[in-house]
């Protein structure tokens, strides 16, 4: 059997959700050993590529480079996770939402906390427009699986990932669906 | 007619940065510019919130580096409330750092630019990654996974998580390092350090073939800046901002942190999200400074552990004054480590670490607070403003990564320089640009959001905006 093709990508989050994910120490070692990571920021790979078998998605969807990735990676993604409390509630990249549009939020940071040149980045083709409302990724595409938390902790990840491997629907109880 | 190559993710949605390389009239690399394409608006939604959550909300800057912004803010916050922390609780505040050192830059070493490093700039960019460094040096990558995860212990070990733990707050600590934490930390301590040293030789033995490298990577005069102690030596928690020159020079010393406008300003570009900051009295863009382990290393006037001075004064030997080839970060960021351990040892005698003494309560007694901390990446500023109940009304934020902003515009144009000459892109320039950016382990999830997926498509547009060559690696 082919092994498995996994996935990581990341949209508006911290990165925090990868880096548990490193934390998943020396299994990564056996994890090498039994799928074939295809695509991730920590490789070169650059383009999504076809037929991935499982994508993990950190971040909650925040701008048109985004939304237009996330769509692209459901076309080519056979179960697709919502990787941590951005990707699954919009969490705290979603805080943006509650206090002002977009306008306010570049204006603030880029006019009033600027010594020089203060302006809001905009060249075209260059940097993506945000989105007005941040969304959470089942908002933009449908999602497979929820894996919960802020981050998720290593051992909740590798729980999700061996019920993948074994060919059996990932199921989380009690403790792993816990938020923050 | 002046000329423009663009390095472009393919359809602009893979990554979240971009290069664009400008040429003069003559074909040659004028300047270059690094794109940074996420942005999150912190410094807007915390305002109303109060101050209290700070902390738990700004480690979500970042998800590498969330230490620095847990202290940074709980150091606001301890400014805002007036007060003097326990001394139990900055020693148990400085041990998690320590861990976060370690674990950051084993990261950054191991899992990112070592299959550079050892795999070869040039090798299959399907392997060339943790899991290719793996199959191809296990026990040289285990060793550095167990190292991260030794830093990444030593914070769960204090704050109940390795990510994200709700620990340091305004005040102090909310809890001590237990006695099975101080036997585990010491029993693995053996290990790491022979993990550091090994690293250390391994990377001096892998200098001799990178002598290109140090050259064109970032290699150029520019300002230092980090936090020292009142003697001079390496800081990372506390003390007050030393700035040098490429000779070596105090050029300022002894800031103390909430001064930091006098010397630091903050410009923007229209074309990247990441704010450019330069030294103020040198003006933009000349004021251009690096921070991070190279800087930490050229201002302090020692490190403070026998093993790790050692290896500074060897350090040393490599510039005139201050090293000023950013390739060097890799060097500066392993005799970090090996500092990091001296130190985390030396913190294992002391009894005070299980002292209950770690929160010190009071009220809002000043409107306003600056909290500094060194970030794995450089100098962390947070800055807030709040009303008499506590409620943020203000806060800037001056990370790491955009301090070294020109730098990074600098080294890309440096390494391009040497690679493109007339309308043609030469073999190897995206690995290498990559690769220079990488040396200083840029952590854009801090300064806007994170970016790890680099440039694909180079295009080299003439004057009238026709594509003249085009480079792309799948
Ligand atoms: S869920 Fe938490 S750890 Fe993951 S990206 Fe969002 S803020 Fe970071």
């Amino acid at each position: 059997m082919d092994r498995l093709k996994i996935a990581t990508l990341w949209l508006g989050g911290c990165s925090g959700c990868h880096m548990s994910f490193l934390d998943l120490d020396e299994w990564l070692i056996d994890l090498a050993g039994k799928v074939e990571l295809v695509y991730s920021p920590i490789m070169d790979i650059k383009v999504y590529p076809e037929q991935v078998d499982v994508a993990l998605v950190e971040g909650a969807v925040a701008n048109e480079e985004n939304l237009e990735l996330i769509h692209r990676v459901r076309r080519r993604t056979r179960i697709l996770v919502a990787f941590g409390d951005c990707a699954v509630t919009g969490n705290v990249t979603a805080l943006r939402n509650s206090v002002s549009n977009v306008e306010g939020v570049l204006h603030r940071a880029y006019l009033e906390a600027a010594d020089l040149q203060a302006q809001v980045p905009s060249e075209p083709g260059i940097v993506p427009a945000l989105l007005e409302r941040v969304v959470p990724v089942h908002e933009a595409v449908p999602v497979d699986y929820f894996l919960p938390g802020c981050p998720p902790p290593a051992a909740r990840i590798r729980s999700l990932l061996e019920q993948v491997l074994a060919g059996t629907p990932p199921a989380l109880a009690g403790q792993d669906l816990k938020f923050g | 007619m002046a000329q423009k190559i663009v390095i472009d993710p393919v359809t602009r949605i893979e990554g979240h940065a971009k290069i664009s390389i400008h040429l003069d009239d003559a074909g040659n690399v004028a300047e270059a510019r690094f794109h940074v394409t996420e942005f999150r608006g912190f410094e807007r939604f915390c305002e109303g919130r109060p101050f209290w959550e700070m902390a738990g909300i700004t480690a979500r800057v970042c998800g590498i580096c969330p230490v620095s912004h847990l202290l940074a803010s709980a150091k606001a916050g301890d400014r805002i409330l007036a007060i003097n922390i326990p001394p139990a609780a900055e020693k148990l505040r400085r041990l998690m750092n320590l861990g976060q050192i370690v674990q950051s830059h084993a990261l950054s070493f191991f899992h990112l630019s070592a299959p550079d490093l050892l795999l070869g700039m040039d090798s299959s960019p399907a392997t060339r990654n943790v899991f290719g460094l793996i199959a191809a040096e296990p026990a040289f990558a285990r060793s550095g996974i167990r190292l991260r995860q030794f830093g990444q212990e030593i914070i769960e070990l204090l704050g109940g998580a390795k990510i994200h733990p709700a620990w340091s707050v305004p005040g102090g600590v909310r809890s001590s390092l237990t006695e099975p934490a101080r036997q585990r930390i010491r029993q693995w301590l053996p290990e790491a350090r022979a993990t550091a040293i090994d690293a250390l030789s391994r990377f001096k033995k892998l200098l001799r073939n990178h002598k290109a490298e140090t050259q064109i990577f970032g290699n150029f005069p520019t300002l230092f800046m980090g936090l020292v102690g009142p003697d001079g030596t390496w800081e990372h928690y506390d003390g007050n901002l030393r700035f040098v020159d490429s000779g070596g020079n105090i050029i300022a010393d002894q800031v103390a942190p909430s001064r930091y406008r006098e010397f630091i300003g903050e410009a923007v570009e229209p074309w990247t999200y990441l704010k450019s900051p330069y030294y103020r009295p040198l003006g933009y863009p000349e004021g251009i400074y690096r921070v991070g382990p190279l800087a930490r290393l050229n201002v302090c006037t020692s490190l403070g552990t026998p093993l790790a001075d050692l290896e500074l004064s060897h350090f040393r030997e490599l510039g005139n004054g201050a090293v000023t080839s950013s390739f060097y970060y890799h060097y500066a960021r392993l005799i970090e480590i090996l500092t990091a351990l001296e130190r985390i040892e030396m913190f294992m005698d002391d009894p005070e670490l299980s002292s209950d003494r770690l929160r010190a309560d009071a009220g809002i007694n000043s409107l306003e607070g600056v909290g500094v901390s060194e970030a794995p990446r450089g100098t962390l500023f947070h800055h807030y403003q709040v009303d008499a109940n506590g409620l943020i009304q203000k806060v800037n934020l001056i990370i790491a990564t955009g301090q070294n902003n020109l730098a990074m515009n600098r080294t890309v144009a440096q390494i391009a320089r040497h690679y493109v000459h007339g309308p043609k892109i030469q073999e190897g320039m995206l690995n290498r640009i990559e690769a220079g950016i990488r040396a200083f382990d840029p952590c854009l999830s801090c300064s806007t959001h994170a970016a790890g997926q680099w440039p694909l498509q180079v295009q080299l547009l003439g004057p009238d905006g026709s594509l003249l060559d085009e480079a792309v690696r799948a």
